[in-house]
Protein backbone atom coordinates (compact mmCIF):
# COMPACT_ATOMS: atom_id res chain seq x y z
CA UNK A 1 0.00 0.00 0.00
CA UNK A 2 1.22 3.50 -0.76
CA UNK A 3 0.20 7.13 -0.60
CA UNK A 4 -0.65 7.27 3.10
CA UNK A 5 -3.69 5.09 2.57
CA UNK A 6 -2.36 2.57 5.06
CA UNK A 7 -3.14 4.93 7.93
CA UNK A 8 -6.77 5.04 6.82
CA UNK A 9 -7.39 1.50 5.61
CA UNK A 10 -5.79 -0.39 8.49
CA UNK A 11 -6.03 -4.17 8.34
CA UNK A 12 -8.52 -4.24 11.21
CA UNK A 13 -10.74 -1.80 9.33
CA UNK A 14 -10.51 -3.78 6.10
CA UNK A 15 -11.39 -6.94 7.99
CA UNK A 16 -14.45 -5.41 9.68
CA UNK A 17 -15.56 -3.94 6.35
CA UNK A 18 -15.39 -7.33 4.68
CA UNK A 19 -16.86 -9.30 7.57
CA UNK A 20 -18.90 -6.85 9.60
CA UNK A 21 -19.72 -8.12 13.11
CA UNK A 22 -23.24 -7.86 14.54
CA UNK A 23 -24.57 -7.17 11.05
CA UNK A 24 -28.15 -8.13 11.76
CA UNK A 25 -31.53 -6.84 12.81
CA UNK A 26 -32.23 -6.77 16.53
CA UNK A 27 -35.92 -6.98 17.27
CA UNK A 28 -37.67 -5.43 20.20
CA UNK A 29 -35.08 -2.84 21.18
CA UNK A 30 -34.27 0.73 20.27
CA UNK A 31 -33.14 1.65 16.81
CA UNK A 32 -32.14 4.71 14.82
CA UNK A 33 -31.07 5.36 11.26
CA UNK A 34 -28.04 7.39 10.33
CA UNK A 35 -27.44 8.67 6.83
CA UNK A 36 -24.94 10.75 4.91
CA UNK A 37 -27.02 11.50 1.81
CA UNK A 38 -24.13 13.19 0.03
CA UNK A 39 -21.98 10.04 0.23
CA UNK A 40 -24.82 7.56 0.02
CA UNK A 41 -24.30 5.98 3.44
CA UNK A 42 -27.32 4.65 5.30
CA UNK A 43 -27.09 2.59 8.48
CA UNK A 44 -29.59 1.44 11.08
CA UNK A 45 -28.24 0.83 14.57
CA UNK A 46 -30.16 -1.46 16.93
CA UNK A 47 -29.77 -1.50 20.71
CA UNK A 48 -31.15 -3.64 23.51
CA UNK A 49 -30.74 -1.82 26.81
CA UNK A 50 -31.62 -3.42 30.16
CA UNK A 51 -31.38 -1.32 33.34
CA UNK A 52 -29.20 1.24 31.60
CA UNK A 53 -26.76 -1.36 30.28
CA UNK A 54 -26.36 -2.25 26.61
CA UNK A 55 -27.09 -5.96 26.42
CA UNK A 56 -26.83 -6.21 22.65
CA UNK A 57 -26.01 -3.93 19.71
CA UNK A 58 -26.29 -4.59 16.00
CA UNK A 59 -26.53 -2.74 12.70
CA UNK A 60 -27.65 -3.06 9.10
CA UNK A 61 -27.24 -0.95 6.01
CA UNK A 62 -24.68 0.13 3.47
CA UNK A 63 -21.84 2.56 3.48
CA UNK A 64 -18.16 3.03 2.79
CA UNK A 65 -15.50 0.86 4.39
CA UNK A 66 -14.91 3.40 7.16
CA UNK A 67 -18.61 3.63 8.08
CA UNK A 68 -19.14 -0.12 8.01
CA UNK A 69 -15.99 -0.91 10.00
CA UNK A 70 -16.82 1.82 12.50
CA UNK A 71 -20.31 0.42 12.99
CA UNK A 72 -18.96 -3.09 13.35
CA UNK A 73 -16.30 -2.15 15.91
CA UNK A 74 -18.73 0.11 17.73
CA UNK A 75 -21.27 -2.66 18.27
CA UNK A 76 -18.52 -4.89 19.66
CA UNK A 77 -17.22 -2.19 21.96
CA UNK A 78 -20.45 -0.95 23.50
CA UNK A 79 -21.87 -4.32 24.46
CA UNK A 80 -21.93 -4.63 28.24
CA UNK A 81 -21.35 -0.93 28.77
CA UNK A 82 -23.81 1.41 30.44
CA UNK A 83 -25.30 4.13 28.23
CA UNK A 84 -23.18 6.69 30.08
CA UNK A 85 -20.02 4.67 29.45
CA UNK A 86 -20.92 4.35 25.76
CA UNK A 87 -21.50 8.10 25.53
CA UNK A 88 -18.12 8.76 27.16
CA UNK A 89 -16.48 6.36 24.70
CA UNK A 90 -18.02 8.28 21.78
CA UNK A 91 -16.65 11.52 23.25
CA UNK A 92 -13.12 10.08 23.37
CA UNK A 93 -13.58 8.68 19.85
CA UNK A 94 -14.60 12.14 18.59
CA UNK A 95 -11.66 13.78 20.34
CA UNK A 96 -9.30 11.34 18.67
CA UNK A 97 -10.63 12.24 15.25
CA UNK A 98 -11.19 15.96 15.58
CA UNK A 99 -8.61 16.94 18.17
CA UNK A 100 -5.02 17.95 17.49
CA UNK A 101 -2.80 15.42 15.75
CA UNK A 102 -0.94 13.12 18.10
CA UNK A 103 -3.46 13.52 20.93
CA UNK A 104 -3.49 10.49 23.24
CA UNK A 105 -5.95 7.79 22.35
CA UNK A 106 -6.10 6.07 25.74
CA UNK A 107 -9.03 3.95 26.67
CA UNK A 108 -10.15 3.40 23.12
CA UNK A 109 -8.86 -0.13 22.68
CA UNK A 110 -9.22 -1.38 19.12
CA UNK A 111 -11.20 1.77 18.23
CA UNK A 112 -7.81 3.50 18.02
CA UNK A 113 -7.45 2.01 14.51
CA UNK A 114 -9.53 4.99 13.40
CA UNK A 115 -6.89 7.49 14.51
CA UNK A 116 -5.70 7.84 10.91
CA UNK A 117 -9.10 9.12 9.78
CA UNK A 118 -8.10 12.52 11.16
CA UNK A 119 -5.73 12.87 8.20
CA UNK A 120 -8.72 12.50 5.83
CA UNK A 121 -11.05 15.23 7.13
CA UNK A 122 -13.86 14.50 4.67
CA UNK A 123 -14.01 10.94 6.00
CA UNK A 124 -14.47 11.80 9.70
CA UNK A 125 -18.23 11.92 9.31
CA UNK A 126 -18.16 8.37 7.91
CA UNK A 127 -16.60 7.09 11.12
CA UNK A 128 -18.91 9.06 13.40
CA UNK A 129 -22.15 8.21 11.56
CA UNK A 130 -22.87 4.92 13.41
CA UNK A 131 -22.07 6.58 16.74
CA UNK A 132 -24.55 9.37 16.04
CA UNK A 133 -27.15 6.75 15.21
CA UNK A 134 -26.28 4.87 18.42
CA UNK A 135 -26.73 8.04 20.44
CA UNK A 136 -30.13 8.62 18.81
CA UNK A 137 -31.17 5.00 19.41
CA UNK A 138 -30.11 5.23 23.07
CA UNK A 139 -32.07 8.44 23.51
CA UNK A 140 -35.09 6.81 21.93
CA UNK A 141 -35.28 9.57 19.37
CA UNK A 142 -37.44 8.83 16.40
CA UNK A 143 -36.23 9.48 12.89
CA UNK A 144 -32.89 9.70 11.21
CA UNK A 145 -29.62 11.43 12.02
CA UNK A 146 -27.01 12.70 9.67
CA UNK A 147 -23.38 13.67 10.17
CA UNK A 148 -23.38 15.99 7.18
CA UNK B 1 -22.91 17.19 -30.21
CA UNK B 2 -21.80 14.10 -32.02
CA UNK B 3 -23.47 10.74 -31.78
CA UNK B 4 -22.21 7.77 -29.82
CA UNK B 5 -22.05 5.21 -32.61
CA UNK B 6 -18.47 4.31 -33.52
CA UNK B 7 -17.30 5.08 -37.02
CA UNK B 8 -14.42 2.81 -38.04
CA UNK B 9 -13.56 5.15 -40.90
CA UNK B 10 -13.00 8.07 -38.53
CA UNK B 11 -9.46 9.40 -38.74
CA UNK B 12 -7.24 9.80 -35.70
CA UNK B 13 -8.42 12.84 -33.72
CA UNK B 14 -6.74 15.93 -35.04
CA UNK B 15 -6.91 17.62 -31.65
CA UNK B 16 -3.70 17.18 -29.72
CA UNK B 17 -4.51 17.14 -25.99
CA UNK B 18 -0.81 17.31 -25.09
CA UNK B 19 -0.61 20.71 -26.78
CA UNK B 20 -3.96 21.79 -25.30
CA UNK B 21 -2.71 20.93 -21.80
CA UNK B 22 0.00 23.57 -22.14
CA UNK B 23 -2.77 26.17 -22.18
CA UNK B 24 -4.00 25.15 -18.69
CA UNK B 25 -1.49 26.10 -15.98
CA UNK B 26 -3.24 24.15 -13.21
CA UNK B 27 -2.85 20.84 -15.02
CA UNK B 28 0.90 20.95 -14.29
CA UNK B 29 0.18 20.56 -10.56
CA UNK B 30 1.12 17.49 -8.57
CA UNK B 31 -1.24 16.06 -5.97
CA UNK B 32 0.00 13.81 -3.15
CA UNK B 33 3.29 13.66 -5.06
CA UNK B 34 1.61 12.34 -8.23
CA UNK B 35 0.81 14.14 -11.49
CA UNK B 36 -2.74 15.47 -11.35
CA UNK B 37 -5.21 13.46 -13.44
CA UNK B 38 -8.23 15.74 -13.51
CA UNK B 39 -11.40 13.84 -14.37
CA UNK B 40 -13.94 15.96 -12.50
CA UNK B 41 -14.81 18.26 -15.37
CA UNK B 42 -18.54 17.87 -14.94
CA UNK B 43 -18.11 19.56 -11.53
CA UNK B 44 -15.96 22.33 -12.91
CA UNK B 45 -13.38 22.69 -15.66
CA UNK B 46 -9.89 24.14 -15.40
CA UNK B 47 -9.18 27.54 -16.93
CA UNK B 48 -6.88 28.26 -19.85
CA UNK B 49 -4.33 31.01 -19.42
CA UNK B 50 -6.15 33.19 -21.99
CA UNK B 51 -9.16 33.34 -19.64
CA UNK B 52 -7.04 34.09 -16.56
CA UNK B 53 -5.05 36.73 -18.46
CA UNK B 54 -8.15 38.33 -19.93
CA UNK B 55 -9.73 38.75 -16.50
CA UNK B 56 -6.48 40.15 -15.11
CA UNK B 57 -6.30 42.60 -18.00
CA UNK B 58 -9.84 43.74 -17.27
CA UNK B 59 -8.91 44.58 -13.69
CA UNK B 60 -5.56 46.09 -14.66
CA UNK B 61 -6.73 48.19 -17.61
CA UNK B 62 -10.50 48.39 -17.94
CA UNK B 63 -12.22 48.15 -14.56
CA UNK B 64 -15.15 50.50 -13.94
CA UNK B 65 -18.85 50.03 -13.38
CA UNK B 66 -21.07 49.50 -16.41
CA UNK B 67 -24.12 51.36 -17.80
CA UNK B 68 -23.54 54.30 -15.43
CA UNK B 69 -20.64 56.64 -15.83
CA UNK B 70 -20.12 59.17 -18.57
CA UNK B 71 -16.39 58.84 -18.05
CA UNK B 72 -14.11 57.09 -20.51
CA UNK B 73 -13.35 54.08 -18.33
CA UNK B 74 -17.00 53.32 -17.65
CA UNK B 75 -17.71 53.43 -21.36
CA UNK B 76 -14.80 51.08 -21.97
CA UNK B 77 -16.03 48.62 -19.29
CA UNK B 78 -19.56 48.80 -20.70
CA UNK B 79 -18.20 48.11 -24.18
CA UNK B 80 -16.27 44.98 -23.17
CA UNK B 81 -19.21 43.75 -21.06
CA UNK B 82 -21.69 44.18 -23.92
CA UNK B 83 -19.18 42.74 -26.40
CA UNK B 84 -19.05 39.66 -24.15
CA UNK B 85 -22.85 39.45 -24.28
CA UNK B 86 -22.77 39.62 -28.06
CA UNK B 87 -20.06 36.94 -28.27
CA UNK B 88 -22.11 34.65 -26.04
CA UNK B 89 -25.17 35.35 -28.17
CA UNK B 90 -23.24 34.29 -31.27
CA UNK B 91 -21.96 31.19 -29.43
CA UNK B 92 -25.49 29.88 -28.80
CA UNK B 93 -26.79 31.38 -32.07
CA UNK B 94 -29.29 33.70 -30.40
CA UNK B 95 -31.13 36.04 -32.75
CA UNK B 96 -30.11 39.09 -30.72
CA UNK B 97 -27.60 39.87 -27.97
CA UNK B 98 -30.54 41.14 -25.88
CA UNK B 99 -31.66 37.52 -25.50
CA UNK B 100 -28.62 36.86 -23.30
CA UNK B 101 -29.17 37.52 -19.58
CA UNK B 102 -26.14 37.35 -17.27
CA UNK B 103 -26.68 35.39 -14.07
CA UNK B 104 -24.40 33.63 -11.57
CA UNK B 105 -24.83 30.20 -13.13
CA UNK B 106 -27.28 27.58 -14.31
CA UNK B 107 -28.92 27.38 -10.91
CA UNK B 108 -29.71 31.08 -10.88
CA UNK B 109 -30.91 30.96 -14.48
CA UNK B 110 -33.48 28.29 -13.61
CA UNK B 111 -34.47 30.14 -10.44
CA UNK B 112 -34.94 33.27 -12.54
CA UNK B 113 -37.35 31.54 -14.93
CA UNK B 114 -39.21 29.75 -12.11
CA UNK B 115 -39.45 32.99 -10.14
CA UNK B 116 -40.61 35.26 -12.98
CA UNK B 117 -42.14 33.28 -15.80
CA UNK B 118 -43.27 30.61 -13.34
CA UNK B 119 -44.75 32.92 -10.72
CA UNK B 120 -46.69 34.87 -13.34
CA UNK B 121 -47.91 31.95 -15.51
CA UNK B 122 -48.25 28.89 -13.28
CA UNK B 123 -51.40 28.81 -11.20
CA UNK B 124 -53.47 26.44 -9.10
CA UNK B 125 -53.95 23.10 -10.80
CA UNK B 126 -51.34 23.82 -13.46
CA UNK B 127 -48.43 21.47 -14.15
CA UNK B 128 -44.67 21.74 -14.58
CA UNK B 129 -42.82 18.90 -16.31
CA UNK B 130 -39.22 17.87 -15.53
CA UNK B 131 -37.43 14.55 -16.04
CA UNK B 132 -36.21 11.79 -13.74
CA UNK B 133 -32.59 12.60 -14.61
CA UNK B 134 -32.58 16.22 -13.49
CA UNK B 135 -29.98 17.82 -11.24
CA UNK B 136 -31.48 19.14 -7.98
CA UNK B 137 -31.12 22.64 -9.45
CA UNK B 138 -33.72 21.74 -12.09
CA UNK B 139 -36.05 20.13 -9.54
CA UNK B 140 -36.11 22.23 -6.38
CA UNK B 141 -36.94 25.65 -7.94
CA UNK B 142 -39.95 24.04 -9.67
CA UNK B 143 -40.94 22.16 -6.52
CA UNK B 144 -40.97 25.42 -4.57
CA UNK B 145 -42.91 27.14 -7.36
CA UNK B 146 -45.49 24.34 -7.41
CA UNK B 147 -45.90 24.49 -3.62
CA UNK B 148 -46.38 28.25 -3.73
CA UNK B 149 -48.81 28.21 -6.63
CA UNK B 150 -50.72 25.01 -5.87
CA UNK B 151 -49.39 23.42 -9.05
CA UNK B 152 -48.15 19.91 -9.69
CA UNK B 153 -44.69 18.67 -10.70
CA UNK B 154 -44.81 15.84 -13.26
CA UNK B 155 -41.83 13.63 -14.03
CA UNK B 156 -40.75 12.21 -17.41
CA UNK B 157 -39.60 8.63 -16.68
CA UNK B 158 -36.34 7.18 -18.00
CA UNK B 159 -35.47 3.77 -19.41
CA UNK B 160 -32.96 1.41 -17.80
CA UNK B 161 -30.39 2.50 -20.39
CA UNK B 162 -30.75 6.05 -19.10
CA UNK B 163 -32.79 7.63 -21.88
CA UNK B 164 -35.97 9.67 -21.60
CA UNK B 165 -39.16 7.77 -22.37
CA UNK B 166 -40.49 10.08 -25.08
CA UNK B 167 -43.85 8.32 -25.41
CA UNK B 168 -44.45 8.76 -21.71
CA UNK B 169 -43.30 12.37 -22.04
CA UNK B 170 -45.80 13.14 -24.81
CA UNK B 171 -48.55 11.52 -22.73
CA UNK B 172 -47.64 13.68 -19.71
CA UNK B 173 -48.38 16.96 -21.47
CA UNK B 174 -51.85 18.35 -20.88
CA UNK B 175 -53.73 21.61 -21.27
CA UNK B 176 -52.49 22.44 -17.78
CA UNK B 177 -48.77 22.06 -18.58
CA UNK B 178 -47.20 25.51 -18.34
CA UNK B 179 -43.52 24.70 -18.90
CA UNK B 180 -41.19 21.78 -19.60
CA UNK B 181 -37.68 21.93 -18.10
CA UNK B 182 -35.18 19.26 -19.09
CA UNK B 183 -31.47 18.68 -19.01
CA UNK B 184 -29.54 18.68 -22.30
CA UNK B 185 -26.74 16.36 -21.09
CA UNK B 186 -27.12 14.36 -17.88
CA UNK B 187 -24.38 15.05 -15.34
CA UNK B 188 -24.64 11.45 -14.07
CA UNK B 189 -25.44 9.33 -17.12
CA UNK B 190 -23.89 11.42 -19.87
CA UNK B 191 -27.08 10.99 -21.88
CA UNK B 192 -27.53 13.58 -24.62
CA UNK B 193 -31.27 14.16 -24.67
CA UNK B 194 -33.15 14.69 -27.95
CA UNK B 195 -33.91 18.31 -27.14
CA UNK B 196 -35.18 19.18 -30.61
CA UNK B 197 -37.80 16.42 -30.40
CA UNK B 198 -38.71 17.35 -26.82
CA UNK B 199 -39.26 20.95 -27.92
CA UNK B 200 -41.25 19.93 -31.00
CA UNK B 201 -43.66 17.88 -28.90
CA UNK B 202 -44.11 20.65 -26.32
CA UNK B 203 -44.58 23.35 -28.94
CA UNK B 204 -47.41 21.38 -30.55
CA UNK B 205 -49.31 22.34 -27.42
CA UNK B 206 -47.79 25.80 -27.17
CA UNK B 207 -45.76 24.87 -24.08
CA UNK B 208 -42.37 26.60 -23.66
CA UNK B 209 -39.25 24.55 -22.92
CA UNK B 210 -36.26 25.40 -20.73
CA UNK B 211 -33.09 23.44 -21.40
CA UNK B 212 -30.46 23.00 -18.65
CA UNK B 213 -27.30 23.13 -20.71
CA UNK B 214 -24.79 23.07 -17.85
CA UNK B 215 -23.13 19.85 -19.04
CA UNK B 216 -23.59 20.43 -22.76
CA UNK B 217 -21.70 23.63 -23.44
CA UNK B 218 -18.17 22.30 -22.81
CA UNK B 219 -18.56 19.48 -25.28
CA UNK B 220 -19.83 21.01 -28.48
CA UNK B 221 -21.59 23.86 -30.22
CA UNK B 222 -25.07 24.82 -29.05
CA UNK B 223 -27.61 26.30 -31.45
CA UNK B 224 -30.69 27.50 -29.60
CA UNK B 225 -32.51 28.26 -32.86
CA UNK B 226 -31.92 24.75 -34.17
CA UNK B 227 -32.99 23.28 -30.83
CA UNK B 228 -36.03 25.54 -30.89
CA UNK B 229 -35.99 25.93 -27.10
CA UNK B 230 -37.44 28.98 -25.36
CA UNK B 231 -34.84 29.15 -22.57
CA UNK B 232 -31.32 27.75 -22.37
CA UNK B 233 -29.28 27.93 -19.15
CA UNK B 234 -25.57 27.33 -18.60
CA UNK B 235 -22.61 28.17 -16.36
CA UNK B 236 -19.30 29.72 -17.35
CA UNK B 237 -17.18 27.59 -15.05
CA UNK B 238 -18.20 24.32 -16.69
CA UNK B 239 -16.89 25.55 -20.04
CA UNK B 240 -13.41 26.75 -19.01
CA UNK B 241 -14.67 30.17 -17.93
CA UNK B 242 -14.71 31.65 -14.44
CA UNK B 243 -17.05 30.77 -11.57
CA UNK B 244 -19.76 33.27 -10.69
CA UNK B 245 -20.96 33.94 -14.22
CA UNK B 246 -23.67 32.12 -16.10
CA UNK B 247 -26.16 32.71 -18.84
CA UNK B 248 -29.86 32.54 -19.38
CA UNK B 249 -30.84 32.66 -23.02
CA UNK B 250 -34.51 33.45 -23.55
CA UNK B 251 -36.45 34.40 -26.64
CA UNK B 252 -37.17 38.12 -26.76
CA UNK B 253 -40.91 37.50 -26.85
CA UNK B 254 -40.82 35.57 -23.58
CA UNK B 255 -38.27 37.78 -21.80
CA UNK B 256 -40.27 40.90 -22.64
CA UNK B 257 -43.41 39.34 -21.17
CA UNK B 258 -41.75 38.43 -17.87
CA UNK B 259 -41.78 40.45 -14.64
CA UNK B 260 -38.44 41.37 -13.02
CA UNK B 261 -36.35 38.92 -11.02
CA UNK B 262 -34.25 40.73 -8.42
CA UNK B 263 -34.86 44.43 -8.13
CA UNK B 264 -32.70 47.47 -7.52
CA UNK B 265 -30.32 49.49 -9.64
CA UNK B 266 -29.62 48.92 -13.32
CA UNK B 267 -32.94 47.18 -13.96
CA UNK B 268 -35.18 50.26 -14.02
CA UNK B 269 -36.22 53.00 -16.41
CA UNK B 270 -37.35 55.39 -13.72
CA UNK B 271 -38.10 55.23 -10.02
CA UNK B 272 -40.35 57.34 -7.88
CA UNK B 273 -42.00 56.43 -4.59
CA UNK B 274 -45.27 56.17 -6.48
CA UNK B 275 -44.16 54.02 -9.37
CA UNK B 276 -41.13 52.25 -10.85
CA UNK B 277 -40.85 51.50 -14.56
CA UNK B 278 -38.71 48.53 -15.40
CA UNK B 279 -36.06 48.44 -18.05
CA UNK B 280 -36.27 46.20 -21.11
CA UNK B 281 -34.56 42.79 -21.23
CA UNK B 282 -31.86 41.83 -20.57
CA UNK B 283 -31.29 44.68 -18.11
CA UNK B 284 -34.66 44.08 -16.44
CA UNK B 285 -33.20 40.84 -15.07
CA UNK B 286 -29.76 42.16 -14.13
CA UNK B 287 -30.26 44.19 -10.97
CA UNK B 288 -27.09 45.43 -9.30
CA UNK B 289 -23.53 45.48 -10.55
CA UNK B 290 -22.96 42.36 -12.63
CA UNK B 291 -19.88 40.13 -12.68
CA UNK B 292 -18.21 42.17 -15.39
CA UNK B 293 -14.83 40.43 -15.26
CA UNK B 294 -16.65 37.09 -15.24
CA UNK B 295 -18.57 37.96 -18.40
CA UNK B 296 -15.38 39.08 -20.11
CA UNK B 297 -13.63 35.89 -18.95
CA UNK B 298 -16.46 33.72 -20.25
CA UNK B 299 -16.27 35.42 -23.64
CA UNK B 300 -12.53 34.68 -23.66
CA UNK B 301 -13.27 31.01 -22.92
CA UNK B 302 -15.71 30.88 -25.83
CA UNK B 303 -13.11 32.51 -28.06
CA UNK B 304 -10.59 29.89 -26.95
CA UNK B 305 -12.97 27.01 -27.74
CA UNK B 306 -13.99 28.52 -31.06
CA UNK B 307 -10.30 28.79 -31.96
CA UNK B 308 -9.91 25.05 -31.46
CA UNK B 309 -13.22 24.28 -33.16
CA UNK B 310 -16.32 22.87 -31.49
CA UNK B 311 -16.57 20.00 -33.96
CA UNK B 312 -12.99 18.95 -33.30
CA UNK B 313 -13.61 19.06 -29.56
CA UNK B 314 -16.77 16.97 -29.86
CA UNK B 315 -15.07 14.44 -32.11
CA UNK B 316 -12.04 14.17 -29.84
CA UNK B 317 -14.15 13.68 -26.72
CA UNK B 318 -16.31 11.07 -28.39
CA UNK B 319 -13.20 9.12 -29.24
CA UNK B 320 -11.87 9.41 -25.68
CA UNK B 321 -15.26 8.44 -24.26
CA UNK B 322 -15.25 5.27 -26.33
CA UNK B 323 -11.73 4.47 -25.19
CA UNK B 324 -12.64 5.09 -21.54
CA UNK B 325 -15.90 3.14 -21.73
CA UNK B 326 -14.04 0.18 -23.22
CA UNK B 327 -11.25 0.34 -20.64
CA UNK B 328 -13.63 0.55 -17.69
CA UNK B 329 -15.96 -2.14 -19.04
CA UNK B 330 -13.04 -4.55 -19.31
CA UNK B 331 -12.19 -4.15 -15.61
CA UNK B 332 -13.63 -7.03 -13.57
CA UNK B 333 -16.42 -5.92 -11.26
CA UNK B 334 -16.89 -2.53 -12.90
CA UNK B 335 -20.33 -1.62 -14.20
CA UNK B 336 -20.80 1.53 -16.30
CA UNK B 337 -24.05 3.33 -15.40
CA UNK B 338 -25.82 5.00 -18.31
CA UNK B 339 -25.78 3.28 -21.68
CA UNK B 340 -27.63 5.79 -23.81
CA UNK B 341 -27.05 5.62 -27.56
CA UNK B 342 -26.01 9.26 -27.53
CA UNK B 343 -23.60 10.22 -24.75
CA UNK B 344 -21.22 13.03 -23.86
CA UNK B 345 -17.99 12.64 -21.88
CA UNK B 346 -19.49 11.60 -18.55
CA UNK B 347 -18.79 8.12 -17.20
CA UNK B 348 -20.55 6.96 -14.06
CA UNK B 349 -19.64 3.56 -12.73
CA UNK B 350 -19.85 1.31 -9.72
CA UNK B 351 -17.29 -1.18 -8.51
CA UNK B 352 -18.78 -4.36 -7.05
CA UNK B 353 -18.51 -4.48 -3.29
CA UNK B 354 -16.69 -1.15 -2.98
CA UNK B 355 -18.42 2.03 -1.91
CA UNK B 356 -17.79 5.02 -4.23
CA UNK B 357 -16.52 7.06 -1.29
CA UNK B 358 -13.64 4.62 -0.82
CA UNK B 359 -13.00 4.68 -4.57
CA UNK B 360 -12.76 8.48 -4.45
CA UNK B 361 -10.31 8.54 -1.53
CA UNK B 362 -8.00 5.89 -2.96
CA UNK B 363 -8.00 7.48 -6.43
CA UNK B 364 -7.24 10.86 -4.89
CA UNK B 365 -4.06 9.45 -3.33
CA UNK B 366 -3.06 8.36 -6.84
CA UNK B 367 -3.56 11.92 -8.07
CA UNK B 368 -6.79 11.01 -9.86
CA UNK B 369 -9.63 13.48 -9.18
CA UNK B 370 -13.13 12.14 -9.76
CA UNK B 371 -16.50 12.80 -8.14
CA UNK B 372 -18.34 10.31 -5.96
CA UNK B 373 -21.76 10.43 -4.36
CA UNK B 374 -25.22 11.25 -5.64
CA UNK B 375 -24.08 14.12 -7.90
CA UNK B 376 -27.02 16.29 -6.74
CA UNK B 377 -29.38 13.81 -8.43
CA UNK B 378 -30.97 11.88 -5.57
CA UNK B 379 -34.22 11.09 -7.44
CA UNK B 380 -32.14 9.64 -10.28
CA UNK B 381 -30.09 7.56 -7.81
CA UNK B 382 -33.35 6.21 -6.36
CA UNK B 383 -34.53 5.35 -9.88
CA UNK B 384 -31.25 3.52 -10.56
CA UNK B 385 -31.42 1.79 -7.18
CA UNK B 386 -27.93 3.02 -6.27
CA UNK B 387 -26.84 4.90 -3.15
CA UNK B 388 -24.04 6.59 -5.08
CA UNK B 389 -21.74 6.25 -8.09
CA UNK B 390 -18.21 7.19 -9.02
CA UNK B 391 -17.99 9.56 -11.96
CA UNK B 392 -15.15 10.36 -14.32
CA UNK B 393 -15.93 13.29 -16.60
CA UNK B 394 -13.83 14.28 -19.59
CA UNK B 395 -12.67 17.50 -21.17
CA UNK B 396 -10.64 18.46 -24.19
CA UNK B 397 -7.36 18.32 -22.23
CA UNK B 398 -7.78 14.73 -21.07
CA UNK B 399 -5.62 12.07 -22.64
CA UNK B 400 -5.65 8.31 -22.99
CA UNK B 401 -2.88 8.39 -20.37
CA UNK B 402 -5.41 9.94 -17.97
CA UNK B 403 -7.78 7.04 -18.62
CA UNK B 404 -4.96 4.53 -18.16
CA UNK B 405 -4.09 6.21 -14.83
CA UNK B 406 -7.75 5.91 -13.80
CA UNK B 407 -7.77 2.23 -14.68
CA UNK B 408 -4.49 1.60 -12.81
CA UNK B 409 -5.85 3.40 -9.75
CA UNK B 410 -9.06 1.36 -9.89
CA UNK B 411 -6.95 -1.79 -9.91
CA UNK B 412 -5.34 -0.53 -6.68
CA UNK B 413 -8.82 -0.04 -5.22
CA UNK B 414 -9.67 -3.60 -6.17
CA UNK B 415 -6.44 -4.91 -4.64
CA UNK B 416 -7.07 -3.04 -1.40
CA UNK B 417 -10.80 -3.44 -0.91
CA UNK B 418 -11.94 -5.99 -3.46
Amino acid sequence: MTSGLEVLYRDVILDHNKRPRNFRVLEGGGKAEGSNPLCGDRLTVYLRVVNGTIQDAAFQGYGCAIAIASASLMTENVKGKTLAEAAALFERFLQMMTGPAGAPVDGLGDLSVFAGVRQFPVRVKCATLPWEALRAAAAGRVGAVSTE
Amino acid sequence: MSRGSPDPARPTPVLDPAAIRQDFPLLARRVHGKPLVYLDNAATTQKPRVVIDRMTRFYVEENANVHRGVHWLSERATDVFEEARAAIGRFVNARRAEEIVFVRGTTEAINLVAGTYGRSRVGRGDEVVVSAMEHHSNIVPWQILCEQQGARLRIIPITDAGELDLDAYAALLTDRTRIVSVVHVSNVLGTVNPVREIVRIAHQRGIPVLVDGAQAVAHGAVDVQALGCDFYAFSGHKMFGPTGIGVLYGTSALLESMPPYQSGGDMIRSVSFEQTRYDVPPHRFEAGTPDIAGAVGLAAAIGYLAGIGFDRIARFEQDLLEYATGALSRLPGVRVIGMAASKAGVLSFVLDGVHPHDVGTILDREGVAIRTGHHCCQPLMDRLGLPATSRASLALYNTRDDIDALVAALQKVRALLG
